[in-house]
């Protein structure tokens, strides 16, 4: 077990290093999100100002979209050179490539998130010092469950045709209680009348979908890498 | 040929290290082999036979070499044997165990040189050693990294990113970081490509020196001439159906050529 | 393969007699005042969604178990009931707006039961649109879309509901008049019936293919 965690940590850390190397991930999809967040101001600004619960729905939808750019971004790389072939052949479990992967994904996201979230604040006025922990959580267990189911399809889409486009495909669909739970939360913290007992119901979905998908995943993992 | 060539000492510092005494200590003696059987191994992608029930054997301390057209299935073969490609019937044996009674520490004795070099072009030859090594569990890994790099020809080269090497350079490394565990097992898909004279006859002799340790070498490849001096047996792969090369008479690629024709006579 | 040889037919005759007995059946029940003859497209939305379902589990299952053990039957059930599931998601999803717009004024509401009915209508293209599109060995992989798929049910369900309800709930079948019910529940039979010879054939006709794949693949050695 600590030996899959090591592995995972391993891997996690190599796309880190990657990462700080070239930037083009972090660089690419922040700035991505910042678009998404531009261009959904123009459908949910009226007289000057953002209507009501936009900022949880943009919130979630930006980190959607850039979640599924960073995924596919993060497997391409993978890709080129058949790197995730050569980590399928080392002797770790599979287990600990995708526990890396994953690591690796939610740190870049969590990154994003740490610019996005000021940012929607600022710019549709939401409350987001009002219930700070809770956010934090819906965050946070909002990304993983999307990240889990995620990061099993863009990796095994790695070997598949139309890849780019098969993996929002896949991936809207089955990530639908998360972007409800997320969106859903968020209102429920930010809206004119907040009501954080339905935040925390939500959150409780969300803990109990990531706890599921992710050994899922895990149990999937092994069986779809293998060609 | 020869198989049972005498074990030679390493005649220089570039032999590698010898027979793997395995990079994990758990991995010990009952964890090696020193035979893979391929047997009745068939694959296709939908229409397209890849591999025909392909049987064969091959033992330690040989060379052998994997002849075929593009698309006859030679990658396919080699991905089944690094068991990481799923034949559709048919099983390979390490050491007369399947892969499943093998676990995760079969990979351990496997190493594989891909068409595509399996490295990361951000990171510099020395991290993708070190990466690749502690996915591996080798012990003592700088100096073995170090040792990989002198392999390489690439010691003042280690701090740089694999992004700005030559084809050649890049190769090199591919090599060292698919022996960086000192692999039983040694599988090169086109080791060759794109290598000037001084990085080819830098990896024969690296291969030579793998045979003399007792490694099983087998290498997927075009180029004849330089295959010709190195293998000690070729067998060759047309449309997914294995045949051997006789012994004999002429160059590789002569025997190659007949064996060609008398299949499709 | 004898058996099945004799089951369909015999399984689609009697789904033909029941499906040209049920506007019969369906006229014995009340006339439901505040909905009219509309009421009535509920005896044909009803079962073809509880098909959905059904069909929804079983590629689910079948998907889990080809992942699992890698049988050819697995994969060819899974297929079948995935391209099911979206056949009997457009009923579903014709007759419930024609049912809202009598019932609430409008051709779709955003409703729990008709949101989770459309984004597991999602799922099962998106298994259909991997399959299609995604090259060789895409089995697997849309496997793993169907097992997630079948896994995801309670969730959407749960959240689609808790987001927003509108739609009748299920309790009320069981507590239908019984003059509503028997229409309800020889539909339900007959829509049952319709799946099962058709998944039958479906799977049936996957066999041929890889069959003919064998054969092709035997001509060319």
């Amino acid at each position: 077990m600590i030996r899959v965690l090591a592995d995972a940590w391993l891997i996690a850390r190599k796309d880190l290093r990657v990462e700080s190397r070239s930037r083009e991930l972090a660089a690419t999809t922040l700035f991505f999100a910042v678009a998404c967040v531009l261009v959904f101001s123009f459908a949910f600004v009226q007289e000057g100002r953002a209507v009501e619960n936009a900022a949880a729905g943009i919130l979630w939808i930006t980190i959607a979209f850039s979640g599924t750019l960073a995924l596919g971004r993060t497997f391409e790389r993978e890709r080129q050179g058949e790197t995730l072939r050569a980590l399928l052949l080392a002797p770790v479990e599979r287990a600990s490539v995708y526990l890396g992967k994953l690591a690796g994904l939610l740190l870049l996201l969590g990154a994003i998130e740490i610019v996005l979230l000021p940012m929607v604040a600022l710019l549709f006025d939401a409350p987001i010092s009002r219930a700070p922990w809770l956010l934090a959580a819906l965050l946070a267990f909002g990304t993983l469950g999307f990240a889990a189911v995620g990061t099993l399809f863009a990796a095994m889409l790695v070997r598949a045709q139309s890849r780019d486009v098969l993996l929002p495909v896949v991936l809207y669909p089955i990530t639908v209680p998360v972007i409800i739970g997320g969106v859903q939360g968020t209102a429920a913290i930010f809206g004119t009348e907040p009501n954080l007992p339905v935040a925390e119901a939500w959150l409780s979905m969300l803990i109990f979908f990531d706890a599921v998908f992710v050994t899922l995943a895990l149990w999937t993992f092994a069986p779809v890498m293998t060609d | 040929m020869d198989r049972l060539r005498p074990r030679l000492a390493p005649a220089d510092g570039l032999i590698g290290p010898l027979p793997a005494p395995a990079s994990d200590p758990a991995v010990t003696a009952a964890h090696d082999f020193d035979r893979v059987d391929v047997r009745g191994v068939s694959r296709h992608y939908g229409r397209r036979r890849a591999l025909f029930e392909i049987t064969t054997s091959f033992h330690a301390g040989e060379i052998v070499g994997l002849l075929g057209p593009n698309g006859s299935g030679k990658s396919t073969l080699l991905g089944v044997i690094a068991t990481i490609v799923r034949p559709a019937s048919g099983a390979v044996n390490y050491g007369g165990r399947p892969a499943h009674e093998w676990g995760d520490a079969l990979r351990g004795r496997i190493g594989m040189l891909g068409h595509d070099l399996f490295l990361y072009g951000d990171l510099t030859a020395r991290e993708n050693l070190e990466f690749f090594g502690r996915l591996h569990r080798v012990p003592d890994l700088a100096r073995r990294v170090d040792a990989a790099l002198e392999h390489a020809r690439l010691e003042t080269r280690g701090g740089d990113r694999v992004a700005g090497f030559s084809r050649g350079m890049r190769q090199r490394l591919a090599l060292e970081r698919a022996l960086i565990h000192d692999p039983r097992l040694v599988l090169l898909d086109e080791p060759f490509t794109g290598l000037d004279d001084e990085s080819t006859s830098l990896l024969v002799e690296r291969l030579r020196a793998l045979r003399v340790s007792g490694a099983i070498v087998l290498m997927a490849t075009h180029d004849f001439d330089t295959a010709d001096g190195l293998v000690d047996r070729a067998v060759c792969l047309t449309n997914g159906r294995l045949q051997p090369i006789e012994d004999g008479n002429g160059t590789l690629r002569e025997r190659f050529r007949r064996a060609v024709e008398a299949r499709r006579a | 393969m004898r058996l099945t040889d004799r089951l369909v037919p015999l399984l689609l005759l009697i789904a033909a007699v029941m499906f040209a007995a049920a506007p019969y059946v369906i006229d014995t029940a009340p006339y439901e005042s505040t909905m009219g003859l509309v009421q009535r497209i509920f005896y044909f939305h009803f079962p073809s969604a509880m098909t959905m379902m059904l069909t929804a589990i079983v590629c689910g299952i079948a998907s889990a178990l080809y992942l699992a053990r890698r049988k050819p039957i697995d994969d060819r059930v899974a297929v079948a009931a995935a391209e099911l599931a979206v056949v009997f998601g457009v009923i579903v999803l014709i007759t419930g707006p024609l049912w809202a717009r009598k019932a609430w004024g409008v051709w779709w509401v955003w409703d729990a039961r008709i949101t989770s009915t459309f984004v597991m209508w999602m799922v099962f293209n998106a298994y259909l649109l991997l399959r299609r599109f995604g090259g060789p060995g895409s089995e697997v992989l849309s496997a793993a879309v169907g097992f997630f798929g079948m896994m995801l049910v309670p969730f959407v369900y749960w959240s689609v509901n808790f987001w927003r309800t509108l739609h009748p709930k299920t309790s009320v079948v069981p507590t239908l008049p019984v003059d509503m019910g028997i229409p309800l529940y020889f539909c339900w039979a007959a829509f049952t019936i319709l799946y099962v010879a058709l998944l039958i054939v479906r799977v049936r006709l996957e066999a041929s293919r890889s069959a003919l794949e064998e054969a092709y693949l035997a001509l060319e050695d």
